[in-house]
C-alpha cells in the first residue's frame, strides 16, 4: 500500500497528488512514469512523473480525471492509500547538450512538460514554454513555469486566456521569425504533438514526442503498448514502456496510435458512467 | 494380479460445460483412483523415471507411499525435491519427461506420475494443518529477480538451506507466468497463491512492485547487502510477424490477451480491465500458450476459435494433452496455414465510423512441409495461388517473445547471447561474480519444469559459492 502524502486541486479536472514511494523517489528522473492500482480490483494505469521530492521519499503525479480509475483515484484523499504504485518505468527524456529548447505542452501533458522544462533550466539551458489549455479554467501550473522559463506563451483555445488559439501558432511565429531551436519537447494529446510535428517541418528542427498508448504491466512483457515507427522508410514496431516514452515526433505514425487509443472507448466509457453512478448512489 | 494397462482417466469437467467457464478442467484422482493407479507402478530397480524429471523428484518414493495410503508422506517426499508440487503436477510436459521414461510404457501406458504428483500436493493442501518449518537462518542474505517458477524453486531451496531470501516482483501479485499466463481453468490462482504461501511460511520475503534494473539495479542490491542474485525475470517482449495489420485495433500478443484475462481479471464480469470478447477469434501459433489463449477465447464468449500453424498437427509443440482438450472443447485447427496480413475495416464514406481500425479478417496461405531444417524439423513452404481470407475479429499472436532487455540494459559486465538472453554456465552462473540466472531469460520461451530446474540448478550453486567465500 502506497500513502497519498498530499492531494490538490490543480483545476476542476486536473488533480495532484504526492505518493509516498522512496524507491522510486530516488530514482525517477523527467520523462518516466509510473503504474499504478487504486484498489484490489483496479486496472494497472501508467502516469508520467510529475516531479519527486527525494527527502520526503515522494513522488508527483498530476492526472486528468477521464474514465473509471481516475475517478475513483481522485476519491482518495491525503492520508489514505492506493494498492500498488511502481516504477520508474520507461526511458528519461535526453535533454544532455541541449542549449535552446522549445517545451511544449499541451493541458494536462504541462504536468509532465513542466518537471522537463525545470530540469533543463537548472541545467542553464535556454526555456521557451509554449502552454496551452481548452479556456481559462482549465490553466495549469503557469506560476511554476513562469519560473522555469525564459520566455512563456499561453494560449487558450477559446481566448478566455492568454492568446487565442493553439500551441502551433507561437511556435510557427518564433520559428517563422529565425528561432532556431536544438530541440522541440511536445507532450500533450496525440493530434497536438502530431501538428506541432508538422509546423517544425519546414525549419528541419528535431521534435522529441512523449507517448501515452494503452498499457497494462509496463516493464516490456505484454506488447500492448507498441507503435509504429517510420524509420528510412521501413516501418518499425516499438514498445512504449521500454523503448520510450519519448520517440523522434518524425518517425512516429501518429494516426495509427491515435486508432489505437480508441480501442475500449465504448468499454471506458460505460465503465466511467457506472462508477460516477456507484459514487453518486453512495457505494464505494 | 493382472496390470491395467491404461492409466486411469482424469475426471474432467464435460467439455461443452467447461468451454463457458473458468473452474479447473481436470478435477483429479480421488484417494481409491490414487491408490489403483500407484498399484501399477512396478517399483523397477533402475527407476528411470526419476532422471526424466528436471528436478529429480524421487518418484518410485512418493508413488509407494501413495499405495499405503500415506499421502502426506508421499508430500514429504515430493517437497525434497520440488518447490511447487501443485503446480508441476498440472502443467508439467510429463509425457516427454518422467513418464517417456517409465518402464511400464514399454508395454503398456506409463504410470500416470503427473496425476499422481498433483492428487499427492492437494491432498497435501487440503489436509494439512501444520506449517512449513522456518529452518534456521545463516545470516546470509540472496535476492532472487522474478516470482516465476524458477525464481520460486530458487528461493524455496535457498530458504530450505537458510538462507534470508527477498524475491523481488515487478507485477502485483507474486507467480510470474503461473498468475499472468497460464489460465485459471489450467491452473487456478488459488494453488499458486497457497504455494507462495508456503514460501513465506518458510522465511521468504516477497516484495511486489519492484522492477529490476529499474526501481533497483543489480549493483544497488550487493551494496543493500545481498550477497548473491537469482535472475529469474522470465521472457520479455512479444514476437509479432511483420505483416501488415499487426496494429489493428483486435490484435493482441498472447501476452498481452492472456494477462489481460488472467493477472487482471477481464474474465470477470463487470472487470475494470477490457478484453474483446466474442466474435471470431484467430490464434496463431501452436505452443501451450496458442492453446491458452484459444481456449480462453472460446471461455469470455467467442463464436468461433481458430489455431492457425504453419506445419501439421504431427509438429504442433503444445502438449498433447491441452490440444486433445482444445479440440474437444471446438477450437478449429487450421494447420499447414500462414497469415500474410491483417485486414482492417475502412469506411471510406465515415471517418468517424466507430468500426474503422477494427480487425475485419485475416489473409493466409496454405502451407506445404518440405525439406527439414537444421533442427530436422520439416520446413512450410507457401503453395502459390492459394490465398484465402478467415472471418475474424479478433487475432492473436502466439510466437514466441524475445528477452527482457531492463536488466541487460542496467548491467554492466552481464554477457547475453545473440538473441538477447543471458549466457550462465551449467551451474547457472553469469559472466558477473555472484549473479545466476535461469528461465525464459537464459532459455526465450520454455517451460515451468526447465525453469524450475534452473532454479534449483542455481540454489545448489549458490549455496556452494556462499558456503566457500
Amino acid at each position: 500500500m502506497y500513502k497519498i502524502v498530499t492531494k490538490k486541486e490543480l483545476n476542476p479536472t486536473v488533480t495532484q497528488m504526492e505518493i509516498e514511494a522512496p524507491l522510486v523517489a530516488n530514482k525517477a528522473k523527467p520523462g518516466q512514469f509510473i503504474i499504478l492500482r487504486v484498489d484490489d480490483t483496479g486496472e494497472r494505469i501508467p502516469l508520467t512523473v510529475a516531479g519527486v521530492n527525494k527527502t520526503a521519499g515522494t513522488v508527483k503525479i498530476i492526472f486528468q480525471i477521464v474514465g473509471a480509475t481516475t475517478f475513483k483515484l481522485n476519491q482518495k484523499n491525503a492520508g489514505e492509500y492506493i494498492e500498488d504504485f511502481v516504477g520508474p518505468l520507461g526511458e528519461p527524456t535526453h535533454l544532455d547538450g541541449l542549449k535552446k529548447v522549445c517545451i511544449i505542452g499541451g493541458g494536462v501533458g504541462c504536468a509532465i512538460a513542466m518537471p522537463v522544462a525545470e530540469t533543463l533550466h537548472d541545467m542553464g539551458a535556454e526555456v521557451t514554454s509554449i502552454i496551452g489549455f481548452r479556456n481559462k479554467d482549465l490553466v495549469i501550473l503557469e506560476d511554476e513555469f513562469n519560473a522555469c522559463s525564459d520566455k512563456l506563451y499561453i494560449v487558450t483555445d477559446d481566448g478566455s486566456y492568454g492568446e487565442h488559439g493553439n500551441v502551433c501558432m507561437p511556435l510557427e511565429r518564433l520559428l517563422a521569425g529565425g528561432e532556431q531551436f536544438d530541440m522541440i519537447i511536445a507532450i500533450g494529446p496525440l493530434v497536438m504533438m502530431k501538428f506541432v510535428v508538422e509546423a517544425a517541418r519546414p525549419y528541419n528542427t528535431p521534435v522529441t514526442v512523449s507517448m501515452n498508448p494503452i498499457m497494462i504491466d509496463g516493464t516490456g512483457m505484454c506488447g500492448g503498448c507498441r507503435l509504429t515507427l517510420n524509420v528510412d522508410g521501413k516501418r518499425v514496431t516499438k514498445f512504449a514502456c521500454v523503448d520510450g516514452p519519448d520517440f523522434d515526433g518524425y518517425q512516429v505514425d501518429f494516426d495509427e496510435a491515435m486508432s489505437r487509443g480508441r480501442m475500449y472507448s465504448d468499454f471506458e466509457r460505460h465503465a466511467y458512467e457506472d462508477t460516477c453512478n456507484l459514487f453518486k448512489k453512495g457505494g464505494k | 494380479m493382472a496390470i491395467n494397462p491404461k492409466k486411469h482417466e482424469m475426471p474432467t469437467q464435460e467439455p461443452l460445460a467447461r468451454a463457458k467457464n473458468f473452474d479447473e478442467v481436470a478435477l483429479g484422482y480421488t484417494e481409491e483412483i490414487a491408490i489403483a493407479e500407484a498399484q501399477r507402478c512396478l517399483n523397477c530397480k533402475n527407476q528411470p523415471c526419476v532422471n526424466g524429471c528436471p528436478v529429480n523428484i524421487d518418484i518410485p518414493s512418493f508413488i509407494s507411499k501413495i499405495k499405503d495410503g500415506k499421502f502426506e508422506d508421499a508430500y514429504n517426499v515430493i517437497s525434497l525435491s520440488s518447490s511447487l508440487p501443485a503446480v508441476c503436477g498440472r502443467v508439467c510436459p510429463q509425457e516427454t519427461q518422467c513418464e517417456s521414461k517409465c518402464t511400464l510404457g514399454i508395454k503398456f501406458e506409463p504410470v500416470g506420475i503427473g496425476r499422481l504428483e498433483r492428487f499427492v500436493a492437494d491432498w497435501h493442501n487440503n489436509n494439512a494443518t501444520e506449517k512449513a518449518n522456518k529452518p534456521e537462518s545463516n545470516g546470509k542474505k540472496v535476492a532472487v529477480v522474478g516470482s516465476g517458477p524458477s525464481g520460486l524453486t530458487c528461493a524455496g531451496d535457498l530458504a530450505k538451506r537458510g538462507f534470508n531470501v527477498t524475491v523481488f516482483e515487478a507485477l502485483h501479485t507474486a507467480g510470474g507466468v503461473l498468475v499472468y499466463g497460464i489460465p485459471e481453468f489450467r491452473l487456478p490462482k488459488a494453488i499458486v497463491a497457497k504455494e507462495v504461501q508456503t514460501l513465506k511460511d518458510l522465511g521468504v520475503d516477497v516484495k511486489t512492485n519492484v522492477v529490476i534494473g529499474k526501481t533497483l539495479t543489480i549493483d544497488e542490491l550487493f551494496q543493500m547487502g545481498y550477497k548473491a542474485v537469482f535472475i529469474g525475470s522470465g521472457a520479455g517482449l512479444p514476437n509479432f510477424m511483420g505483416i501488415t495489420g499487426e496494429s489493428l485495433k483486435g490484435v493482441y500478443s498472447a501476452n498481452e490477451f492472456l494477462t489481460r484475462s488472467n493477472l487482471m481479471k477481464s474474465y470477470l464480469d463487470n472487470p475494470d480491465t477490457p478484453i474483446m470478447k466474442g466474435g471470431n477469434v484467430a490464434v496463431v501459433g501452436g505452443g501451450n500458450v496458442a492453446m491458452d489463449a484459444a481456449r480462453t477465447a472460446l471461455r469470455l464468449g467467442a463464436d468461433k476459435v481458430y489455431i492457425v500453424y504453419r506445419r501439421s498437427m504431427d509438429e504442433l509443440p503444445a502438449r498433447k494433452e491441452e490440444v486433445e482438450h482444445a479440440i474437444e472443447e471446438g477450437i478449429e485447427f487450421k494447420l499447414l496455414c500462414n497469415p500474410t496480413e491483417i485486414l482492417g475495416y475502412n469506411n471510406p464514406d465515415d471517418k468517424f465510423d466507430p468500426k474503422n481500425g477494427f480487425v475485419a479478417g485475416m489473409k493466409c496461405i496454405k502451407m506445404a512441409l518440405g525439406e527439414p531444417d537444421e533442427q530436422g524439423r520439416r520446413r512450410p513452404v507457401p503453395i502459390e495461388n492459394s490465398e484465402f481470407i478467415l472471418d475474424v475479429d479478433t487475432v492473436i499472436m502466439s510466437i514466441g517473445t524475445s528477452p527482457n532487455p531492463l536488466i541487460k540494459n542496467t548491467t554492466e559486465g552481464l554477457d547475453v547471447n545473440r538473441r538477447g538472453g543471458i549466457v550462465i554456465t551449467e551451474d547457472g552462473l553469469t559472466s558477473r561474480e555472484g549473479v545466476y540466472a535461469g528461465g525464459d531469460a537464459v532459455t526465450g520461451a520454455a517451460t515451468v519444469i526447465s525453469a524450475m530446474g534452473a532454479g534449483k540448478t542455481a540454489a545448489k550453486a549458490i549455496d556452494e559459492w556462499l558456503n566457500r567465500n
